[in-house]
């Protein structure tokens, strides 16, 4: 007898009351929703869009006032100028878009339900299109305003064009000890972080006093203002004449005061990272045989290293950031440098232009890592990918 | 002489003890099976025998020597016995190949060119030689769970210890691990098994044990076991294994 025979031969089992009543399937007890059409919303959206319009034009007139005042007005400039108030007139196309949609929803109720629907939802994305987007706009004018207010007061100060072409080279040569120091830095961080990493993760009583004087590492040296460690090393380690120590170049021990601090943080990320690895993974390397050694080296490490690329390089913008702090004790990176033209000068140019290096090198990295993370999970990932 | 002794073990986790004196043996070319409720201490038994779980009494002993207990090499003891776990645990950022020498590369110490050779007639044994180079997520759970058990031979155990190793898969994945498992009983490989799989431990088993309340509660050859359970608890969990359709 087939299986469906053999239910239909089955007498009805008594019910237990798992589902209390037949599902209403009524029609007219559940009413369809009507929208209503956002007419109010998208003629808002429009008033919003042509104020920030008027707005932009009469920003770009004040700046090109600015510009003329400033004896440094061109015509690339100007086609610049207006070739953004040019692009601003693009937002009247979404939030026309959104105008025509609301009235044809408003046309197609009470008859057509459905086409009301989508275009009561096309209608509000596109308001929210042509919002967003002025709202930038908006931003961006806030920006330029700021920048020429009395009399192009914070332009100058800030981006004094002529002051940032001369000193360019002078500042741009001094970064390379920034380079220098993190670049140097950055390995030895890799290197001693993995180092008390491990330390903190021996087994056994064996590995307690170990574990011990790595927990007390990193909790001082987390806690210790990188520009206290770099004062108290930079200056405290030639005081004491010591004979290996005493004597370095300035940037040398930034480097070393970098790396105490810095290996502090790596290693908590590297620990984090071991953490995450599944026990289980441990448990079949062990399985397998291989030593807690190997086991780390072999399975835990490179699994940790995928993922804690992303946190460790923000630790690493982080220290290149702080490199900056190295004019405490005198070495010439290329904050110092830009801070002794920008006193000679009475003028911060020099130093936005330190500023615009720091960025300068930093986005780059991001994406370097995006793609790296991108590329590993491509590989192991399932999926064509 | 039998391959594992398991005498009198106690295992604790804190204060709550999972295995209360559990004694058990596997003659060399045996396949024993451990069935049980959930939580009865397959699992654990198979992990201490593999020196992943200390004891707190009792002892274990490979092929006379005892492997428990202090001044035990666990490495050592873990070339000779392979154990393979319900979620494959491959490593995820090894290739297969990679997978399956890893161990005999860097613990047997075998040269990279044999181990390679090897694994490669190894996985094609079970069909999967055109997925050596693959990473293990894009192999199907099956298919990752028979790399799994490639890698735990690659080891050329004394015996194999299996932990619910289909517990984890698609029911249309079951059939072709279990087929390989049949073919190492075959074969005469030693095994242990914890398993939900009632037909399948009634088939290849030379002796299942039931677990319960951290002992062997009753032990015996499949067709007694399942036919005439002596206990009364046996008959109780074989009744709701019946129940779940599972046999």
């Amino acid at each position: 007898m087939s299986v469906e025979a053999e239910r239909a031969a089955a007498p009805a089992a008594p019910r237990k009351g798992l589902v209390a009543h037949e599902p209403c399937y009524d029609a007219s007890a559940r009413p369809p929703s009507v929208p209503v059409p956002p007419v109010g919303l998208s003629l808002g959206a429009l008033a919003t869009v042509l104020a920030v319009i008027a707005a932009t034009f009469w920003a770009i007139a004040a700046v090109r006032r600015a510009m003329a005042a400033a004896a440094i007005e061109s015509v690339l400039a100007d086609a610049l100028l207006y070739g953004f108030g040019a692009l601003t007139l693009l937002l009247l196309l979404p939030a026309t878009a959104s105008v025509r949609a609301a009235r044809r929803a408003r046309a197609a109720l009470p008859a057509d339900l459905v086409a009301a629907r989508v275009e009561t939802a096309a209608s509000r994305s596109a308001a929210g299109v042509a919002v967003g987007y002025a709202a930038a706009v908006l931003v961006v004018l806030g920006v330029a305003v700021f920048v020429i207010a009395n009399d192009a007061a914070v332009a100058k100060t800030f981006v004094f064009l002529p002051l940032m072409r001369e000193s360019f080279w002078l500042v741009f040569d001094a970064f390379w000890t920034n380079v220098y120091i993190f670049v140097i830095a950055e390995i030895l961080v890799l290197i001693w972080g993995l180092v008390v990493a491990i330390a903190r993760l021996i087994p056994g009583p064996a590995g307690q006093p170990i574990r011990l004087m790595a927990t007390a590492y990193t909790d001082v040296f987390r806690g210790l203002p990188a520009i206290i460690c770099i004062y108290l090393v930079g200056f405290g380690l030639p005081l004491t004449s010591l004979p290996l120590l005493g004597n370095w170049p300035p940037e040398w021990y930034a480097i070393l005061a970098l790396t105490l601090t810095y290996g502090a943080y790596v290693a908590e990320v590297y620990r984090a990272g071991i953490e995450s690895v599944h026990p289980s993974q441990v448990a079949a390397a062990r399985s397998l045989g291989l030593s807690f050694a190997q086991t780390l080296r072999f399975v835990v490490v490179p699994q940790a290293v995928r993922r804690i690329i992303p946190p460790l390089l923000n630790d690493f913008i982080s220290l290149q950031k702080d490199t900056a702090l190295v004019n405490v004790i005198g070495a010439i990176d290329a904050f110092n440098q830009a801070k002794i033209v920008a006193s000679n000068h009475f003028n911060l140019s020099s130093v936005t232009t330190v500023a615009f290096l720091f960025v300068l090198i930093t986005i780059p990295q991001a994406r370097f890592v995006d793609r790296l993370i991108e590329r590993d999970q491509r590989r192991t990932r399932a999926g064509s990918g | 002489m039998a391959l594992v002794e398991v005498r009198d073990v106690v295992k604790r986790y804190g204060p709550f003890e999972v295995l209360k004196g559990l004694s058990l043996e596997v003659e060399p070319h045996q396949v024993v099976c451990l069935i049980g409720p959930s939580g009865c201490g397959k699992s654990t038994l198979l992990r201490c025998i593999n020196g992943l779980e200390p004891i707190q009494g009792g002892e274990i002993r490979l092929h006379g020597d005892r492997v428990s207990g202090p001044g035990v090499d666990v490495n050592a003891l873990r070339r000779d016995v392979g154990i393979v776990f319900q979620s494959f645990n491959l490593f995820p950022h090894m290739t297969v190949l990679e997978n399956v020498t890893l161990a005999p590369i860097r613990v047997r110490g075998v040269p990279k060119a044999e181990a390679e050779e090897r694994a490669m007639t190894l996985l094609g044994r079970i069909g999967l030689d055109h997925k050596a180079r693959e990473y293990p997520d894009r192999l199907s759970g099956g298919q990752q769970q028979r790399v799994a058990i490639v890698r735990a031979l690659a080891m050329e155990p004394m015996v194999l210890l299996l932990d619910e190793i289909t517990s984890a898969l698609d029911p249309e994945l079951v059939a072709e691990v279990l087929n390989i498992v049949r073919d190492l009983a075959t074969d005469g490989m030693t095994m242990l098994l914890a398993t939900h799989e009632m037909g399948f431990a009634r088939e290849v088993a030379s002796k299942i044990c039931f677990l319960e309340g951290g002992v062997v509660h009753e032990e015996g050859p499949p067709e007694r076991i399942f036919k005439e359970p002596a206990s009364e608890r046996t008959r109780a969990f074989l009744k709701r294994i019946i129940e779940a359709g599972r046999l």
